[in-house]
């Protein structure tokens, strides 16, 4: 989907005004017909106010969470931040984000790791290394994975590759039990972090696909051509003019990515296994936990006092937050640098990344 | 390169051997082959994984006339029978509401970045703010409009709140593939358009947008794709109903996503496994096919560039 960047050409009228205008000058006054304004003015108005709107939307949603978290907040028995626990409502309300925001965190990030080489070498595979007929086929296979509804990768999450990566998290835990990140808890349970983790990773496999995808196919051919007649293989070109180029498309499409891991509901929601209120606490990823999506819609039922409600409004409020922060951060990635690092180019990608994005929602 | 150059001796009177690559780089140019084909197949196989199971589980259910216009009223997870009519109409009317909402503010919205706003502060503000949209989760966005619908105007849980907070995720999808739309439009056509003393108005709405149709479809299609699958938002603002309910407005409505929920606990009840994942697949089936027919519109009404 490529796009003419922001400039103008030259020649085009800003305004119909200006014709009318030109019109008037040219001596003997012409005559147009009625020169209705109303219409345009009506237009116009409904254009920016639909502008508007989204801007007014985004802001009322951080404003009204803000507004029903604050009385809640100033309830809170314990810190906010740095409590682990979670008893809203009752005479004396003590809740905390520490857990959700680990476990929340942990997953994204994880799921990251395990997306993003494995998206890059899709992207690559599409753009570079597929037969030129199968390409387009290909890349609306990968697309497809997006248009799943996340319920089901839930189910099939639990009840079909759960059991599969059993070994993978012995193995591991083998291996690496000796740090707590990586410590088994008994029992036998699949429905862990880890599970989550690479269940997220598959679902933003598109979305960082799809943007990594357009940045590499813009690497210009000057660069691509120039490696190869200097003798490179196809891997060096890759390496050397591909890749530096795409650098910090990648960056913000992994960025992207996490922004959606961050944010998944129902698929956490079915695969995580919710510890007991009685257990200590456990950082490992093969242990279960909650997410903030995963919490809150677990506990939809629970809505019924403002104070509770609001305890989770409170949790949304975060998750809105960090999300806010990181698909921010992938923006600005964008725009600063851009592909290959030229400025001239920053519309025409950031435009395009989005668009991309967009069309794999 | 520099290197390679720079290590490279004048010629020194021998032939030089320029046959071939050495074995080291052929060899990481082989691994890399493999390692990025490895991707795509690993990349491939859970998709053709959940399409199976969710097939191969889900579709004899399907051929059964009572699937398509019977409800689960009165049905328990023990017993055989009755259709997903009342969740695949929860999830059509849910999803209309929600495209006749949001449709009209995404396409004028892209009007504005396109024929009115572009380079002012307050057009790249709107920009900004899609691409914040674009990302907010949609538990925050059902969080939201429990908040405004429920917390503040005391209004019930309906069908009608999860359409406003499915509003919120359809919106930005559909703004940026119409604004990318817009963009491919020539400049001739407009100039052409206001030569013949067209209002700019009329302008966007005879020429613009007509030529752009075929895009803005297909945007609205991505978006209904995705707000249909959604379930975070029918879990904070409907209950599920197995009963018939055809009003937004007042009470719990039935839908795909919560249907399968509904049951998903009951797995080892073979007449419970069976209704989720036919109403699994009634689900990906309605979404799939959303896709590829935006997908096919797409192909064959692009706006020709030039």
């Amino acid at each position: 989907m490529s796009s003419p960047d922001g400039t103008e050409p030259p020649g085009r009228p800003a305004e119909p005004a200006a014709v009318a205008a030109t019109g008037d000058q040219a001596g003997p006054k012409l005559d147009l017909g009625p020169v209705g304004h109303l219409g345009d003015r009506l237009f116009s108005s409904l254009a920016h106010g639909s502008g508007a709107l989204v801007i007014a939307i985004v802001s009322f949603v951080g404003i009204f969470l803000l507004a029903l978290a604050i009385p809640a907040l100033a309830d809170d028995q314990s810190s906010f931040l740095f409590s682990r626990i979670w008893e809203p409502g009752g005479d004396q309300p003590r809740f905390g984000i520490a857990a959700m925001f680990y476990t929340t965190v942990i997953s994204s990030i994880i799921a990251m790791i395990i997306a993003v080489p494995i998206a890059v070498g899709v992207a690559l595979f599409v753009t570079y290394y597929a037969p030129k007929r199968l390409a387009t086929p290909v890349a609306h296979a990968v697309d497809l994975l997006a248009a799943v509804p996340s319920i089901i990768y839930g189910l099939w999450g639990i009840l079909f590759f759960a059991p599969i990566l059993r070994p993978v998290i012995n193995g591991l835990a083998a291996a690496l039990g000796w740090l707590p990140l990586f410590e088994k808890p008994p029992g036998d349970n699949v429905g862990v972090v880890f599970t989550a983790s690479v269940v997220l990773a598959i679902m933003i496999l598109p979305v960082v696909t799809a943007i990594s995808r357009e940045i590499f196919t813009q690497t210009p051919v000057a660069h691509r051509e120039g490696a190869l007649a200097l003798g490179a293989t196809k891997w060096e070109m890759i390496r050397m003019a591909v890749l530096p180029y795409g650098r910090s498309g990648v960056v913000s499409a992994s960025m992207l990515g996490l922004g959606r891991a961050l944010g998944e509901t129902v698929a956490v929601l079915i695969i995580l296994s919710v510890p007991n209120a009685n257990d200590p606490w456990n950082s490992s990823i093969f242990a279960g936990g909650e997410t903030f999506a995963s919490k809150i819609a677990n506990n939809a039922a629970e809505f019924d006092s403002p104070e509770k409600t609001g305890a989770y409004i409170a949790a949304g409020l975060v998750l809105f937050v960090v999300t806010f922060l990181v698909n921010s951060a992938a923006r600005l990635i964008v725009a600063r640098s851009g592909p290959g690092g030229k400025r001239t180019r920053r519309n025409r990608s950031a435009g395009g990344a989005a668009a991309k994005e967009g069309a794999v929602a | 390169m520099t290197t390679l150059a720079a290590n490279k001796p004048a010629y020194d009177g021998q032939a030089l051997d320029l046959t071939g690559k050495s074995g080291a780089r052929a060899f990481k140019n082989t691994l890399a082959t493999v390692l990025i084909t490895l991707a795509f197949v690993l990349a491939m196989i859970p998709l053709i994984w959940i399409l199976w199971t969710v097939v191969s589980k889900g579709y004899h259910l399907l051929f059964d006339a009572g699937w398509w216009s019977e409800s689960q009223r009165g049905i328990t997870v023990r017993r055989e029978g009755g259709g997903a009519y009342h969740a695949i109409m929860g999830t059509l009317i849910m999803g209309l509401i929600t495209a006749v909402i949001a449709v009209p503010i995404a396409i004028l919205g892209a009007i504005y970045l396109v024929e009115y706003g572009k380079g002012t502060r307050l057009a790249r503000a709107v920009s900004f703010m899609i691409d914040i949209l674009t990302g907010v989760p949609s538990i925050v966005a059902a969080l939201f409009i429990y908040a405004v619908w429920i917390t503040i105007f005391g209004f019930n849980r309906v069908g009608f709140a999860v359409s406003l907070s499915l509003v919120l995720l359809m919106l930005p999808v559909v703004l940026r593939s119409t604004e990318e739309m817009l963009k491919l439009v020539p400049d001739e056509l407009r100039e052409a358009s206001y030569a013949l003393g067209v209002p700019k108005w009329k302008t966007i709405l005879k020429v613009v947008v007509p030529t752009a149709f075929g895009g803005i479809i297909t945007g609205v299609m991505l978006g209904l794709a995705r707000v249909m699958g959604e379930t975070a938002p029918l879990l904070i603002l409907v209950g599920y109903s197995k009963n018939i309910n055809l009003n937004p407005f007042d009470g719990f409505m039935g839908a795909l996503p919560t249907m399968i929920n509904q049951d998903r606990t009951e797995l080892a009840l073979q007449p419970a496994a069976d209704r989720v994942w036919a109403a699994a697949l009634t689900l990906i089936l309605l979404v799939l096919a959303l896709n590829l027919l935006a997908r096919f519109v797409a192909r064959f009404s692009a706006v020709k560039s030039k």
